[in-house]
């Protein structure tokens, strides 16, 4: 048994890697292998690890095992100390594509970043993926050392201004303060000359403004948690002098910024093939908050704004978003999507129980005023703490179970609570009593079928009544 | 609870979703015997036979509580009648719908049996006489329906029980018993 110097990796509900603060999810590859190769002299101390997901991310490399008893293992990228160039020989055209690098070991057998010992491991890639693509992300990564948080900050804005330079010495007549002296017609060709160049100089910062914007975009996000850490000791320390309504905008505001926070969205550009797999287990571990929140059900076309409002600029289609969540029948995710009769989409946790949802609208329908002039999809709704067009769902399910019965007329749909088993040929109704109303007295049944006539009955009236 | 007429409405007549046709089977199954019932009553009471769909019918509607059946739930509730046996189709767009609330075969006993309280067993009588004179005056059969009248006794000739026979005008039937 191998000694494993590999750390071990937390795994969230959905079995996705837990994610370090500011760790993006860069490539992913399906089989692969990651292990230690022929007689190096440390080869006792890796593992072998053997056809898993490997992720790599700007910290680490994520190696997760593709057995339902998912196991993960990560490679700190801050402890490689080489990475091995790609080798083309016409062995390599059959074999499968191999990268390889030194990692440096602790001498107690663990990866550390300062390690005297050191160990070359090997990625061999069995499945599809483009390894030449893999290892330049790897590089670039690996020095891109996002690991080193001061240093990356610093060092992503240092491409703004370096084009600006050769711009402004490209004509040899201009003078250093980029005036010139205009004179006859090669005056105005110059004019015309410097105007193009202007164009086309802003069209060039236009764009590397974009590219900076995006460069910049994690660095937004811990602006915002910054926000919200203020906010929320500002809140305490001020929860005296502010008003309820100042307290209740902060509130807002707080959520805002939370929802602005995916940090690392699965993109279809990192995730490749892999793209709806990995999407699908992020979307199980993000509508948890969103789930508990409405009750544990919610509309789809709501988690889909909600979703593509944490993921910012990463939008995802409808399309994809539907196939995300058709995936989740496959994965151990505690959330199932669920299809109504009427075509409505659904996320529901697993644990959500209609029975719970009837009982609530069985009381509500049972209430005097309920049995009177029933109820409609807005009251259900209000009881219920869902949205209208959920409520109707709800009722439509309470309705094919034999709860409810529905009434339509020019005053709309309203369901009522099912007396038809109730009711016999004799008009006796009252006498058997079973199955949904129980709990409403005879009497006060008698009455409101009774009243209930007399109140609406202003309008018109049968011969003899 | 309202009267329609002499006719005492039953409690659930109030009650709105009687008046739309549920979508969930068991529910509906109910409110169609519900229906088929009070159609029955309805009709044997106040000795109705026909009931045609695109007029006014009382039981139709219920101004109280402001619902009425739509045309396809009538149709739903008296094809639910015609497929019992109690009621059938007199054409084929389903217009006018015949009542019975006897069928023929009980139509035809009461024929009978009018016959032999009125000593009629081997006698003559004419059909106007016995839908408005004065022997059926109080039984069923005062003021049936020509149609339902005709089919019974076609029933009847069929069994040898008595023959109808052409009078001097057209609409001067007789029937003649032999019992």
């Amino acid at each position: 048994m191998a000694q494993n110097c590999l750390p071990p990796v937390l795994l969230t509900g959905s079995g996705r890697p837990v994610l370090l603060p500011n760790e993006i999810e860069c490539f992913f590859l399906s089989s692969v292998d990651l292990l230690c190769e022929d007689n190096e002299p440390n080869a006792n101390l890796f593992p072998h690890l053997k056809s898993g997901l490997l992720t790599l991310t700007t910290h680490r490399l994520i190696w997760l095992s593709d057995s339902p008893s998912a196991s993960a293992f990560s490679v700190p990228l801050a402890t490689i100390s080489h990475i091995f160039s790609h080798k083309k020989s016409l062995k390599s055209v059959f074999a499968s594509p191999r990268v390889r690098f030194q990692v440096s070991l602790s001498p107690e057998g663990t990866v550390s970043a300062s390690g005297s010992r050191s160990v070359v491991a090997t990625v061999v890639i069995r499945g599809k993926g483009d390894c030449d693509a893999f290892l330049a992300k790897f590089w670039e990564n690996w020095r891109g050392r996002a690991w080193e948080e001061a240093e990356s900050v610093s060092g992503s804005g240092s491409g703004l201004g370096s084009n600006v330079a050769p711009a402004a010495s490209s004509g040899g007549f201009y003078s250093s303060d980029g005036t010139v002296r205009m004179v006859g017609v090669s005056g105005i060709l110059r004019k015309q000359q410097e105007m193009w160049e202007s164009t086309d100089r802003s069209l060039h910062e236009a764009f590397q403004d974009l590219n900076a914007l995006m460069s910049k975009a994690k660095e937004m996000v811990m602006l915002a948690e910054k926000m919200r850490t203020q906010l929320l000791s500002g809140s305490s320390s001020q929860a005296n002098t502010t008003g309820d309504e100042q307290m209740g905008s902060k509130e807002e505001m707080q959520e805002l910024l939370l929802s602005v926070g995916i940090i690392s969205p699965v993109t279809k550009e990192s995730a490749g093939a892999l793209y709806h797999q990995q999407l699908s287990r992020q979307l199980a571990d993000f509508v948890k908050v969103p789930l508990e929140r409405a009750g544990g059900i919610i509309n789809l076309i709501d988690i889909y704004c909600l979703f593509n409002r944490a993921r910012g600029t990463e939008l995802i289609s409808p399309d994809d978003l539907l196939q995300a969540c058709s995936l989740w029948e496959k994965f151990d995710v505690p959330v199932v999507l669920r299809k109504f009769d009427s075509g409505v989409m659904v996320i529901q946790t697993k644990s959500h129980s209609d029975e719970q949802v009837i009982s609530k609208i069985k009381i509500l329908a049972t209430k005097p005023d309920a049995l009177r002039s029933g109820i409609s999809a807005s009251d259900a709704a209000k009881t219920l703490g869902v949205a209208p067009a959920m409520a109707k769902e709800h009722l439509m399910s309470a309705e094919s179970k034999g709860v409810l019965c529905r009434d339509i007329s020019p005053d709309g749909f309203r369901f009522y609570i099912n007396l038809f088993l109730e009711f016999d040929r004799d008009d006796k109704y009252s006498k058997k009593r079973f199955g949904v109303t129980e709990q409403v007295p005879s009497d006060l049944l008698d009455e409101v079928l009774a009243i209930g006539a007399q109140v609406r009955g202003s309008k018109g009236s049968y011969p003899g009544a | 609870m309202q009267n329609l007429g002499n006719f005492k409405l039953p409690h659930f007549f109030n009650y709105p979703p009687y008046f739309t046709l549920q979508p969930v089977r068991d529910t509906r199954e109910k409110q169609i015997q519900l229906w088929k019932d009070l159609i029955l009553d309805y009709c044997r009471t106040q000795k109705i036979f026909v009931i045609a769909l695109e007029e006014e019918f009382p039981l139709f509607s219920n101004p109280v509580i402001e619902r009425s059946l739509t045309h396809e739930s009538r149709d739903a509730f008296l094809s639910a009648l015609v497929s019992e046996g109690r009621a059938e189709w007199m054409d084929k767009g389903h217009r006018k719908c015949l009542i019975l609330w006897h069928r023929i075969q009980d139509w035809a006993d009461i024929l009978l049996q009018f016959a032999k309280d009125n000593g009629l067993e081997d006698g003559v009588v004419t059909i106007e006489e016995i839908r408005t004179g004065i022997e059926s005056q109080g039984t069923e059969l005062h003021g049936i329906d020509r149609t339902i009248l005709n089919r019974a006794l076609k029933l009847l000739e069929q069994k040898g029980k008595l023959v109808v026979f052409k009078g001097t005008s057209a609409d001067d039937e007789g029937v003649k018993f032999s019992l």
